[in-house]
């Protein structure tokens, strides 16, 4: 079977899918942060294969800005998840119940 | 049999390098999330840099060359850098002792098949009109013209947000946050 556009969207989808099942199933801060970085990839692929199969490089640039904006995301969450540490001394979601009734 | 030999004769080595990636990319990334042999993070973080390495072959395959160079430049390359030194300086060794709950287990499997299911009905009902042989390459030179003709404004505002990105760090990281 010649692979099209509907090929490239189910590889998307089912990563995008990991990615959330990592989000809701992990209790780690940093593996549910690589869990959201595998989400991202995931639209990343549906747009480049997007932009590819419709003839339009937009999608592309579109993708260059995500992977910038990513990039800057994660030094921002990660600085964020190292001044949580250091306070509480935990990266472990199950300990951050400040917010509990 | 016949039928599995003319599948393999119409199958091209584009289409096949397809199906390569794109296992590889679903399982190194299934390894991301629940490794049944480490629950380490960094564990998880290496087989990131794969699924994303892998990724980048599917970039390839589809003609976005710049992307593919991107991808592994910036993720796997600056991005897993980042994330390897914060693991580093964090001491999860706590981490190792506890298990993934069974109710998250079934909570996330539901939930997730739900939204699959949703995805490849919606992906089944759709009509793409796309093109059978596309053209569109990706190379750099194209989409250096369109970044700093069309885009202009974009690429420079991302610029600022870096810039923002960059104080907010340095200011979180400070010993004491007032």
């Amino acid at each position: 079977m010649h692979v099209g556009l509907e090929h490239y969207l189910t590889v998307s989808f089912l990563l995008f899918a990991l990615g959330m099942l990592g989000v809701i199933m992990r209790r780690n801060l940093l593996v549910i942060y690589m869990s959201l970085e595998l989400m991202l990839n995931a639209a990343n692929l549906a747009l480049v294969s997007f932009s590819r199969f419709n003839d339009n490089l937009n999608g592309q640039v579109l993708v260059f800005f995500i992977i910038t904006v990513a990039a800057a995301e994660v030094s921002v969450g990660l600085a964020l998840i190292v001044a949580l540490y250091r306070r509480r001394q935990s990266a472990h979601v199950e300990d951050l119940t400040t917010m509990k009734l | 049999m016949e039928h599995l030999q003319n599948l393999i004769s119409e199958t091209t080595l584009p289409d096949m390098m397809f199906y390569v990636f794109a296992t590889l990319t679903l399982g190194f990334g299934a390894l991301v999330i629940a490794n049944p042999f480490s629950r380490n993070p960094v564990t998880s973080a290496m087989f990131l840099v794969l699924t994303i390495i892998s990724m980048a072959g599917l970039f390839v395959l589809l003609h976005a060359f710049f992307l593919a160079a991107v991808q592994i430049i910036v993720y796997a390359g600056a991005v897993m850098v980042l994330f390897l030194f914060v693991i580093m300086m964090l001491d999860l060794k706590a981490e190792q002792h506890r298990k993934i709950k069974k109710v998250a287990i079934v909570a996330g499997l539901l939930s997730v098949g739900a939204i699959v299911c949703i995805f490849l009905k919606s992906l089944h009902a759709t009509n793409f009109n796309a093109h059978d042989s596309p053209t569109t390459e990706g190379d750099t030179a194209l989409l250096g013209k369109l970044l700093f003709s069309q885009y202009v404004l974009p690429f420079e505002v991302v610029s600022v947000l870096l810039l923002v990105a960059m104080v907010g760090v340095i200011l979180l990281s400070k010993k004491d946050l007032k």
